[in-house]
C-alpha cells in the first residue's frame, strides 16, 4: 500500500483523525463519508487512517482499501503543497491538454501521480472540473487556470516557489 | 390531499408573500445594482476579483450600489459576465461581457458617477427599448428555450427568498393539494422523459415505485455528473438549487416517499456547500422538514458527497456506493424502485430532470408537450464545447437541428476551420460528421444515427481533430472507470484501448479496424450495465462514419487532423520565416527550436514534444511554422553543433 514516513505534521492530523472518528456512528453506509473526512483532514489515505477508519466500523482494512481504491477521489500518496490538477476532460483534450500535463511533468521533474521530494506540488490529471469553455485548465491549489498554454506552465511554477521564498524571508524577518 | 387545503395555501402565501416584499424592495431601490454572475465557471474566469473591484471602487469613490452575486446565464465565452441596472442612468439594465477587474473600476467611475454606459464594451441590454440593442436580438439568447435553466442567473441562489418571489415552491402547494395519481397522470401526460441520458418515462418510473410496497421510500437525485464535458447539473445546483429540491419534494408526494438523498460528486466544493445551504433555508422555511407547510407531511434531504467513479451514474451501482460498497451495478430486476438502497424502493431522478418537474406542475402538461418534439417533448440542456465560437450550457427545446444549435446558435467554429465531427453524450455518445447536422436534438434521432442524448455533453471539433484519437481519449476513460465486473468490459475495452494507442502511434496493422468492430459488438453484447453496453459507441460511429482516417493512419503513417503527435512534425519554411524574430526559438518548452550562423530556423525533431507553441509564437504576418504528416515529409535542417562559451 503506502511507503513512505509520516511526517509530525501527518501525526498531529492523525491524532485529530481519531477523535473525529471517535464520534463518528458506526455502520456500513458511513465508510465513504469517514474515508472522506480522514483524506480532509490528513490530505491523503495512509495505512494509519485507513486503519482507523476500518477497525471503527468493525470491517477488514481490505475491505476498507478496497472500497478506497475503486474511487478516484481517495489518494494513497502525500499531496503536495501546491497540488497540480491537468483537467482531462474532453474539451480540454481536444484543446491540448495532454500537451500541458506533460509541460508539468517535465517542468516538475515528476510523473502524474507523484509529489516532489520536497512536498510542495504533486501532479495529477482530473476528469473533468466542469469549466469546459476554458479549456484546457489546471489547477494549482485551489486556483483554477483556464485557457493554459505550454509556456504558461513555467510562470505557474515559478510564481509559486517565489512566493514561498517570499513568504520564508518574511518569516525569518520577523 | 385533504379536502380543505387553504391552510396549506396560506401558509404558502405567507412566505410567498413576505419574500416579494423584500424582493420588491431591493427591486425598486433606486441604487444601482451590479448583478455577477458567480458559479465554478464564472469564478474560474475570476468573477470573485471583478466583485472585489467593485467593491472597492465603490467605496473609494463613495458611490452608493447593490452588489448582488447570481448563478450562472450559460454564456461562458463571455464569463466574467456583469448586469448593471443603473436606473437613474436612464439606461436600461445592460450586459457586459468579460469585466475584468479594471473594467470594473472603469465602470464604476464612468457609468455609475458619470452616467456614461462605454458602448463599446457592452453586449447589450437585457430587455427590449429604444436605446440599446437587446441581447435578445442575438440568435445565442433568442433561440434558447429556458425551462430547466430559466432563473440561473437571474436570482442569487443563497437566497431561498429570491426563488420564492419568482413563483418558486409553489408547485409544491400545487402537488400537496392534489391526489399523488393526479401528479403522477400530469408528468406521464407531459410525456417527460429521464434527462440522464437514457430517456425514460419519468411517470412511469414513479408508478412503479407509488405501487412498490415498502413505507419507507426514497428519492434520490442524481447529480454524479461523471461525464468528462458536461456541466449542466452543477450549474444548476450552483444557480439554482431550489428548483431541484421543489422537484425532489414533488416526486416525494407522488410516490409517497419519506427520504430524499442528493447525490453530488465531491469533486463540485460549490455545489456541495450551495446545496446545502439551500436545504437549510427550506427547512427554516417550513418547504422542508417535518409538517411540510403545515400539511402534515414529513420529507427531508441528506446529501451523500460521490468519490469520483463514472459507473456510479448507473443506479444500481450508485446505490452500492452509497450504502458504503464498491460501486459496481448488479442484475436488475430486482429495480431500484422495487428494492433499491438498503431494500427501500428508490427512485433515482436526474438533476434536470427534477428541476423540470416543477413547471410541468405549475402549467400542466399541454404546455410542455408543447415545446419540443412529439416524442421527446420539453427542453434539453447541452453544453457546447470544444472549436465552437460561443461554447456555454444552451438550453433549446428538443426537435432543433444539430446545424442550428452548433452554427446558429453557438457561432459555429471559430479561425475560419472547418468543422468536422460533433461529439456527442460524452463516453458513451458518438462522433457525427457533418452529413448528420441536419439531425434534430432528441433522444431517438440521436440513438438513431449512433450517437445518444447521454447528460447532454457536445464536444464540436474541427478539421484539426483526430476521430482515431477522439476514440482513443474516450476509451481510455472508460477502460479505467470499468468497474471490473464483466469481463467483456474490463478486458474488451482494454484490448480496444490497446489497438487504438498503436494506431494512433502509426503502429497500426491490416486487420485491425475489423478486429476493433467485433470486439466492439462483443463488449457492447456482453456487459451488464450502461457503461460496458456504450463504451463501444465512439469508436463504431468513428469507423462508420471517418473510417478513412483509421485507413490513413494504418496504410499511410499519416494523421489528417495532424493531432497525433508521434505521426506529426513542426518545421519552420524558411521562404515565409523572417529570421530576424527569434519568437519561435524563445518560446520552446524543450529548447528544440534553434538557429543557425545565417539565421535560419529549424527544429531539433529528436527534441520536438509538439507541442505548438512555436506556431502560437511565430507572427500571423510570417505564419512560418508548419505541421505535417506523415512526420518524415518534414525537410530536415541540421543543428549547428554548439559554441563553447
Amino acid at each position: 500500500m503506502t511507503h513512505h514516513t509520516l511526517t509530525a505534521e501527518d501525526k498531529a492530523r492523525l491524532d485529530d483523525l481519531r477523535t473525529q472518528i471517535d464520534m463518528a456512528q458506526k455502520g456500513r453506509g458511513e465508510l465513504i463519508p469517514l474515508l472522506q473526512v480522514a483524506q480532509k483532514t490528513i490530505g491523503y489515505l495512509p495505512d494509519e487512517a485507513l486503519a482507523m477508519v476500518a477497525d471503527h466500523l468493525e470491517i477488514t482494512r481490505s475491505e476498507a482499501y478496497g472500497v478506497a481504491s475503486f474511487y478516484n477521489q481517495f489518494r494513497f500518496t502525500p499531496p503536495g503543497r501546491n497540488p497540480v490538477k491537468v483537467c482531462m476532460g474532453t474539451a480540454c483534450h481536444v484543446r491540448g491538454g495532454e500537451i500541458i500535463l506533460e509541460n508539468f511533468e517535465r517542468k516538475l521533474e515528476i510523473a502524474e501521480g507523484e509529489t516532489t521530494a520536497d512536498r510542495e506540488f504533486s501532479i495529477e490529471r482530473v476528469a473533468c472540473v466542469g469549466c469546459c469553455a476554458l479549456a484546457p485548465v489546471a489547477l494549482v491549489g485551489d486556483t483554477l487556470h483556464g485557457h493554459m498554454a505550454p509556456s504558461k506552465v513555467e510562470g505557474l511554477v515559478l510564481r509559486v516557489r517565489l512566493e514561498k521564498e517570499k513568504a520564508e524571508r518574511e518569516a525569518a524577518r520577523s | 390531499m385533504t379536502a380543505d387545503d387553504s391552510p396549506i395555501r396560506t401558509a404558502y402565501q405567507v412566505l410567498a408573500d413576505e419574500a416579494t416584499a423584500r424582493k420588491e424592495a431591493f427591486d425598486q431601490s433606486p441604487l444601482p445594482k451590479i448583478h455577477i454572475g458567480m458559479a465554478t465557471c464564472g469564478i474560474a474566469s475570476g468573477a470573485l476579483e471583478t466583485q472585489a473591484a467593485f467593491e472597492t471602487a465603490l467605496a473609494e469613490r463613495g458611490v452608493e450600489a447593490h452588489v448582488h452575486t447570481v448563478g450562472c446565464v450559460g454564456h461562458c465565452y463571455a464569463e466574467p459576465v456583469v448586469v448593471i441596472d443603473h436606473p437613474d442612468s436612464g439606461f436600461p439594465p445592460i450586459l457586459y461581457p468579460e469585466v475584468t477587474p479594471g473594467k470594473a473600476k472603469m465602470l464604476v467611475k464612468l457609468f455609475l458617477e458619470e452616467g456614461d454606459p462605454r458602448f463599446e464594451h457592452i453586449m447589450g441590454a437585457t430587455v427590449e427599448n429604444e436605446m440599446i440593442p437587446s441581447v435578445t436580438e442575438f440568435a445565442r439568447f433568442n433561440r434558447e428555450k429556458r425551462v430547466i435553466m430559466d432563473r440561473c442567473g437571474r436570482i442569487d441562489p443563497e437566497q431561498i427568498h429570491e426563488y420564492l418571489a419568482d413563483g418558486g415552491y409553489h408547485a409544491l402547494v400545487e402537488a400537496l393539494c392534489q391526489p399523488p395519481e393526479a401528479l403522477i397522470d400530469t408528468i406521464e401526460a407531459a410525456g417527460l422523459r429521464g434527462r440522464g441520458g437514457a430517456g425514460f418515462p419519468t411517470g412511469r418510473k414513479w408508478r412503479f415505485a407509488r405501487a412498490a410496497t415498502g413505507t419507507d421510500k426514497l428519492i434520490v437525485c442524481n447529480a454524479d455528473e461523471g461525464d468528462p464535458g458536461a456541466y449542466m447539473d452543477r450549474t444548476l445546483l450552483e444557480s439554482n438549487p431550489h428548483q431541484v429540491i421543489e422537484g425532489m419534494l414533488v416526486a416525494a408526494i407522488a410516490v409517497g416517499a419519506t427520504g430524499g438523498l442528493f447525490y453530488v460528486r465531491a469533486e463540485y466544493p460549490l455545489a456541495v456547500r450551495i446545496l446545502t445551504q439551500a436545504i437549510e433555508q427550506a427547512r427554516e422555511c417550513g418547504v422542508l422538514g417535518k409538517n411540510i407547510l403545515g400539511s402534515g407531511m414529513d420529507f427531508d434531504i441528506d446529501l451523500f458527497q460521490g468519490s469520483g467513479a463514472f459507473v456510479c451514474g448507473e443506479e444500481t451501482a450508485l446505490i452500492h456506493s452509497v450504502e458504503g460498497y464498491r460501486g459496481m451495478p448488479r442484475h436488475r430486476p430486482p429495480f431500484p424502485v422495487e428494492r433499491g438502497l438498503d431494500g427501500r424502493p428508490t427512485v433515482i431522478n436526474n438533476v434536470k430532470t427534477l428541476a423540470t418537474v416543477p413547471p410541468i406542475v405549475e402549467k400542466g402538461a399541454d404546455w410542455f408537450r408543447g415545446i419540443g418534439t412529439a416524442d421527446s417533448p420539453g427542453t434539453a440542456v447541452f453544453s457546447v464545447v470544444g472549436n465552437v465560437t460561443h461554447p456555454g450550457l444552451v438550453e433549446i427545446p428538443m426537435g432543433v437541428t444539430l446545424r442550428e444549435l452548433i452554427f446558429d446558435i453557438c457561432g459555429g467554429i471559430p479561425n475560419k476551420k472547418k468543422f468536422k465531427a460533433v461529439q456527442i453524450g460524452g463516453p458513451s455518445g458518438g462522433c457525427l460528421s457533418a452529413d448528420f447536422l441536419d439531425t434534430p436534438v432528441d433522444f431517438d434521432a440521436l440513438t438513431r444515427a449512433g450517437a445518444m442524448m447521454g447528460s447532454g455533453g457536445m464536444v464540436v471539433m474541427d478539421e484539426d481533430a483526430c476521430m482515431v484519437d477522439v476514440s482513443r481519449f474516450f476509451l481510455d476513460f472508460t477502460q479505467k472507470e470499468s468497474c471490473g465486473k464483466c469481463t467483456f468490459c474490463r478486458i474488451g475495452t482494454r484490448h480496444l484501448l490497446d489497438i487504438l494507442r498503436r494506431i494512433t502511434r502509426g503502429e497500426g496493422r491490416e486487420g485491425d479496424i475489423e478486429q476493433l468492430e467485433s470486439l466492439s459488438r462483443a463488449v457492447k453484447a456482453g456487459s451488464l450495465c450502461g457503461l460496458g453496453k456504450t463504451a463501444p459507441n465512439p469508436v463504431l460511429t468513428s469507423l462508420a462514419y471517418f473510417r478513412d482516417e483509421y485507413e490513413a493512419h494504418i496504410k499511410e503513417g499519416r494523421c489528417p487532423g495532424r493531432a497525433c503527435r508521434p505521426l506529426t512534425a513542426f518545421y519552420i519554411d524558411l521562404e515565409k520565416c523572417a529570421r530576424g524574430c527569434d519568437a519561435c526559438v524563445g518560446c520552446c518548452p524543450v529548447d528544440a527550436v534553434f538557429t543557425t550562423s545565417n539565421r535560419k530556423k529549424g527544429i531539433d525533431q529528436s527534441l520536438c514534444v509538439k507541442c505548438g507553441e512555436c506556431m502560437v509564437a511565430c507572427p500571423p504576418d510570417y505564419d512560418a511554422v508548419v505541421k505535417i504528416s506523415p512526420a518524415h515529409l518534414a525537410p530536415v535542417i541540421e543543428r549547428p553543433p554548439e559554441k563553447k562559451d
